[in-house]
């Protein structure tokens, strides 16, 4: 049995009253959600918190999936599982239910979170991926009030985010326009493993059918999720065709930085760069115009 | 006589319809593992029992300058902590491995490899004592390491071993079977000779349960009771009893239920010697549980095989003979499971099932940093790399010839009137009857029709591949001339006592880590008396109840211990007949057995049943002259040859050009393993050794960077698949029994493993065939068959 060293534990009472032990405990305490990528680190010793405070009672205010007509909230401990069920979810961001399907197992789809992923900061993270995708910003409340970031803003670096050691990630808002779809697809070495790459991408349609915009995420290619603005620069205006998601591709390949390891060759990761951009922005044309 | 069953056999006996022997019905065991009610080695739970942890190497070559230990001393909780130093003073610093090399207990010079023991603590609670190891100061002088095996024999490679005496390098053994100048000869005069280079890289047993021990010592009696994960308690037992001193009558091993051992708990282990240690020094019990990161890095891992394949053959396609070069890798200390005689295990067997006119191997075995073994894991004793190979060449032949793998394999088969076979290697196959085998399983497959898939496919640029593995194995370790480990030979005992009442007790000297001994076994003595398995209390895992044997490993229990159970039947049987004949008042020929009856011949209403003799026996009235009272015998039984069952299996695959990622579609699996017992029990051993192979074919291998650092040491690093990754299985029979088995059983526990690799690989390189693809090495991730398809396919080591 793997054991962490001796930490002391708290659970939450509220949003606030957390921010008040995280301001006083300061980066010896951390906050557990769903705990499924914690645990194991502190486990293995990788990381070691002198103070865990459990947010998970806080799950009825944080656990949320609001879809409005120009926007989607989602709370930050709104659970895999609940995003993978979502039908509401699913109809406006058909990406959110491509990406829950292929992470990790059920186990861990019941109990992690999505701030949990997104805090994590995993450079292999989907739903990170996801939220680049989408455009998403993050709702980050600390005891100066609250404050809202983009992605690019929110990963610092490989398992580091703009959160600050006094501050709680607590909301995702997703932008809502019409005549959009979008996509999720991952390689992996085997099911609930992480990934080898995966892409996510989203189209918005001009009434002309040309893409009025158009957005690629990438995992596991780089220090963190990649948006890649080249891509959205070089389609917006063209008619979606072939052509425009092999130039897509070619782009991602090129601007994505990849490492060799155990998962696969920086050479693969590359090609799969290319393959799952087109697969995703192929699928999502498809929905957008469905 | 081979028998080729309906393979659309799937109808369940339910509980109701129990056999009185061999049959279908439900594991007698299950009801306490489905309700949760094992009783595994971490449930061992003792008055004033105190937990260890062990502090490992996080180097793989190191020289230990000095161990701080002071501070850990004063942890709170902490009882005891003892160095490489301290043991080396009771003489127990090294300890015999089982194959005559010798393993640290723990580190006293240097560190071999990561996560080798350095010390270990005793504590209160298995907390304190994890705590207190990183209080423990280790100052040690990093050494370069030997990873890759082809450095190990290079004249300026670190030497590894300089604990052994006059030891320059890094060589372990050489071995060669066959004859090298004849297989020179055929090779010379060939049409066709093909060469490949072919990796069976390192993986890992990984068993849902780890490894561990209770140590409880008795210092008023002398007595040591040791609750541990092992497959072979008796071998252990005896193994104590020679390092420790401690009479091997003082000593009591108990194997409760095993949360799977597929051989990593084959190995006698440091951490069981320092639950000992701990429990003598302490004078109260210590429990060791390793963690999963301590599984995987340090215990017995399997293959580690480099080689190089050659067959040569005529060009219509008759296989002439196969030869091959091995460079084995053994890691640090060479801790090989294999009969004596015997250090690459069964290799031997690497020319498969067909009629060659020369065979020869020549192997080198070398010591590298890297964790000890090169045991079992479901291997029969290295037979699961021989089948790889020779099936992974006969696949490169018929591309080379452009020749269709099954008729290839058709063309060459041993006939069955060649058998009893004895095949260039020395190995004498006992019977065999490979076509309908092979036939069979094409027919499941509806092979034309898959060849006509494929070449439609092809057409429109989709890959798809059928791969064919024909395996025999060589199982039921052995017979006793030529067969031991450390001495010991690898015959088993058993015992069976019939009570009063007519129910029964049998006592087995093998252990089941998960394969439905205690149904099995209670099967085979039902179906030679006639008790009822629901009336049969198997007994297993401890070696005060049970007769000495050598355990479980290299599908060895049915073929041997399984033999035994049935002749000790018989035994009883025999002994019924003749208290059956005073029962009845007519002699003992004129009785005839109707099975759980005695019955006079000619007159079917005169019979006495099993139960009724057993209350006889154990009665008042008199026996027959010279009868003793009771009903039980006991015997030991040694095998006088080995058994070979055989398979075949087609597997079929869909790989996606566009990402790489390998889909098994289908899996066709007929085995024969001679007389069937179970066939329920059989077909889960098989469905678990498939999913196995996926594993090993697509996913697993236990990896190092150039520093040594292990980088599979948890189960996210290391993967082993999991039921999305495996189709349905199809699984068929035939049944050709061994001939000197005395219920005609061959063994299955293994062949599933063995035998899937090569079909999953054949598959995947059918597959990439348009790409011009001969070999790929496992495992057979996205990335690596990408690389194959871009012709760039490389080994993994």
């Amino acid at each position: 049995m793997q054991v962490p060293a001796p930490f002391e534990y708290e659970r939450a009472t509220s949003v606030d009253q957390a921010i008040g032990l995280l301001e006083r405990l300061g980066s010896s305490a951390r906050l557990v959600a769903g705990g499924h990528s914690l645990l194991p680190m502190m486990k293995l010793r990788l990381a070691n918190f002198e103070y865990l405070i459990d947010i998970n009672p806080l799950h009825d205010q944080l656990g949320y999936i609001r879809v409005g007509s120009d926007s989607v909230r989602i709370g930050a401990l709104t659970r895999h599982r609940e995003l993978l069920e979502s039908d509401e979810l699913a109809s406006a961001f058909p990406i959110f239910r491509d990406a829950e399907r292929v992470i990790a197992d059920p186990v861990v789809r019941n109990r992690g979170t999505l701030g949990g992923s997104l805090c994590q900061a995993d450079p292999s993270e989907d739903l990170s991926a996801v939220c680049t995708t989408l455009d998403a910003s993050c709702v980050i409340r600390g005891p100066r009030g609250e404050r809202v970031v983009t992605m690019e803003q929110f990963h610092v670096g490989p398992y580091e985010t703009a959160v600050g050691d006094d501050e709680i990630l607590i909301e995702i808002r997703i932008p809502r326009r019409d005549n959009s779809g979008n996509a999720y697809e991952k390689v992996e070495r085997r099911a609930g493993d992480w990934a080898v790459v995966s892409a996510g991408a989203a189209m918005w349609l001009a009434a002309d059918g040309t893409i009025a915009d158009a957005r690629v995420g990438l995992a596991a290619v780089g220090p963190n999720t990649t948006g890649i603005p080249e891509i959205s620069a070089t389609l917006r205006g063209q008619v979606p065709s072939e052509q425009a998601y092999e130039q897509a591709g070619v782009i991602a390949a090129r601007s994505c930085d990849p490492v060799t390891d155990q998962r696969g060759s920086e050479d693969y990761k590359r090609h799969l760069a290319d393959e799952l951009t087109r697969r995703t922005l192929r699928k999502a044309v498809e929905r957008a115009r469905s | 006589m081979t028998t080729v069953q309906d393979p659309k056999f799937t109808e369940f006996h339910d509980n109701d319809q129990k056999p009185v022997g061999f049959g279908r019905m439900l594991r007698k065991e299950d009801p306490r593992f489905v309700r949760g009610r094992g009783r595994y080695t971490d449930d061992i739970q003792l008055p004033g029992m105190l937990h260890l942890a062990i502090l490992r190497s996080p180097f793989a070559h190191a020289r230990v300058l000095s161990v701080d230990t002071s501070a850990a001393e004063a942890s709170p909780g902490v009882r005891l902590v003892v160095t490489g130093a301290m043991l080396a003073e009771k003489g127990l610093a090294w300890m015999p491995t089982l194959s005559n090399d010798v393993q640290a207990v723990l580190a006293t010079d240097k560190v071999r490899f990561q996560g080798q023991e350095v010390a270990f603590v005793v504590a209160d609670d298995r907390y304190a004592a994890r705590d207190a190891l990183e209080l423990i100061e280790v100052d040690y002088d990093v050494l370069e390491p030997v990873i890759d095996a082809r450095r190990a024999l290079e004249p300026d490679a670190p030497l590894i071993r300089d604990d052994l005496q006059g030891k320059e390098n890094n060589h372990v053994f050489d071995w060669e079977t066959g004859d090298e100048a004849a297989t020179e000869a055929v090779f010379a005069s060939a049409d066709v000779v093909v060469q490949e280079d072919i990796v069976y890289p390192r993986v890992h047993p990984a068993p849902m349960e780890t490894c561990g021990a209770v140590a409880d010592f008795d210092a008023v009696e002398g007595k040591l009771r040791l609750w541990s994960t092992t497959q072979a308690p008796h071998a252990h037992r005896t193994l104590y009893a020679i390092v420790s001193g401690i009479p091997e009558h003082k000593i009591q091993v108990i194997s409760p239920d095993l949360g799977g051992g597929f051989g990593n708990k084959v190995p006698i282990y440091p951490g069981y010697v320092c639950a000992i240690v701990g429990s003598i020094l302490t004078g109260k019990p210590v429990k060791w549980m390793e963690d999963r990161s301590e599984n995987l890095i340090s215990t017995g891992f399997a293959r580690d095989y480099i080689m190089r394949g050659e067959i040569a053959a005529t060009r219509d396609g008759r296989i002439l003979a196969i030869r091959t070069n091995v460079l084995a890798d053994h890691g640090a200390f060479n801790g090989t499971a294999a009969p004596v005689k015997y250090p690459a295990g069964f290799f031997g067997v690497f020319t498969g099932s067909y009629d060659l006119q020369a065979a020869y191997c020549k192997m080198t075995a070398v010591y590298t940093n890297k964790a000890p073994g090169g045991v079992a894991y479901a291997c029969s004793f290295r037979i699961t790399e021989a089948v790889y190979l020779v099936e992974r060449i006969v696949d490169c032949l018929a591309h080379e010839l452009d020749m269709d793998p099954a008729e290839l394999r058709l063309k060459n088969f041993i006939q069955p009137d060649q058998f009893p076979y004895e095949t260039k290697t020395g190995w004498v196959y006992d019977s065999g009857n490979y076509e309908p085998t092979m036939r069979l399983a094409m027919d499941m497959a509806g092979y034309a029709d898959l060849r006509k898939e494929q070449e439609e496919k092809r057409a429109r640029g989709e890959l798809m591949g059928i791969g064919i593995s024909f395996f025999t194995e060589a199982v039921g370790a052995g017979p006793r001339k030529n067969m031991d480990i450390l001495g010991l030979g690898m015959a088993d005992g058993c015992e069976l006592r019939v009570h009063p009442t007519g129910k029964a007790v049998v006592r087995l000297s093998v252990q089941t880590q998960g394969q439905g001994h205690e149904t099995t076994f209670a099967q085979i003595v039902a179906e030679e008396i006639g008790i009822p398995p629901a009336d049969i209390e198997v007994v297993h895992g401890d070696t005060d109840q049970t007769p000495f044997g050598l355990g479980t490993y290299g599908s060895r229990s049915t073929p041997v211990s399984g033999a035994a159970a049935a002749l000790v039947a018989r035994k009883v049987r025999d002994k019924a007949q003749i208290i059956a004949s005073g029962m009845l008042e007519v002699s003992v020929a004129d009785l005839e057995w109707v099975k759980g009856s005695f019955q006079v011949k000619g007159d079917p209403g005169k019979s006495v049943t099993i139960q009724d003799i057993a209350f006889r026996a154990h009665g008042a009235g008199d026996l027959p002259e010279g009868v003793e009272g009771g009903l039980e015998a006991q015997i030991c039984y040694n095998p006088s040859n080995l058994t070979y069952p055989h398979g075949a299996y087609i597997c079929v695959v869909d790989i996606d050009p566009g990402t790489a990622q390998v889909k098994v579609r289908r899996f066709v699996a007929v085995d024969d393993c001679g007389t069937r017992i179970n066939p329920m029990i059989i077909e889960g051993q098989i469905h678990g050794g498939l999913t196995d192979g996926v594993g090993m074919a697509l996913m697993e291998m236990i990896a190092f960077d150039e520093d040594g650092n292990c980088l599979g040491a948890s189960l996210m690093d290391y993967l082993i698949p999991t039921s999305l990754e495996v189709p349905d299985w199809e699984t068929g029979y035939t049944v050709t029994p061994s001939p000197h088995h005395p219920i005609g059983a061959k063994g299955v526990g293994e062949s599933a493993t063995v035998g899937s690799p090569p079909a999953i690989v054949n598959a995947v390189v059918d597959a990439l065939k348009p790409f011009g693809v001969r070999h790929a090495d496992m495992p057979l991730t996205p990335s690596r068959v990408w690389d194959a398809m871009r012709g760039r396919a490389t080994p993994p080591i």
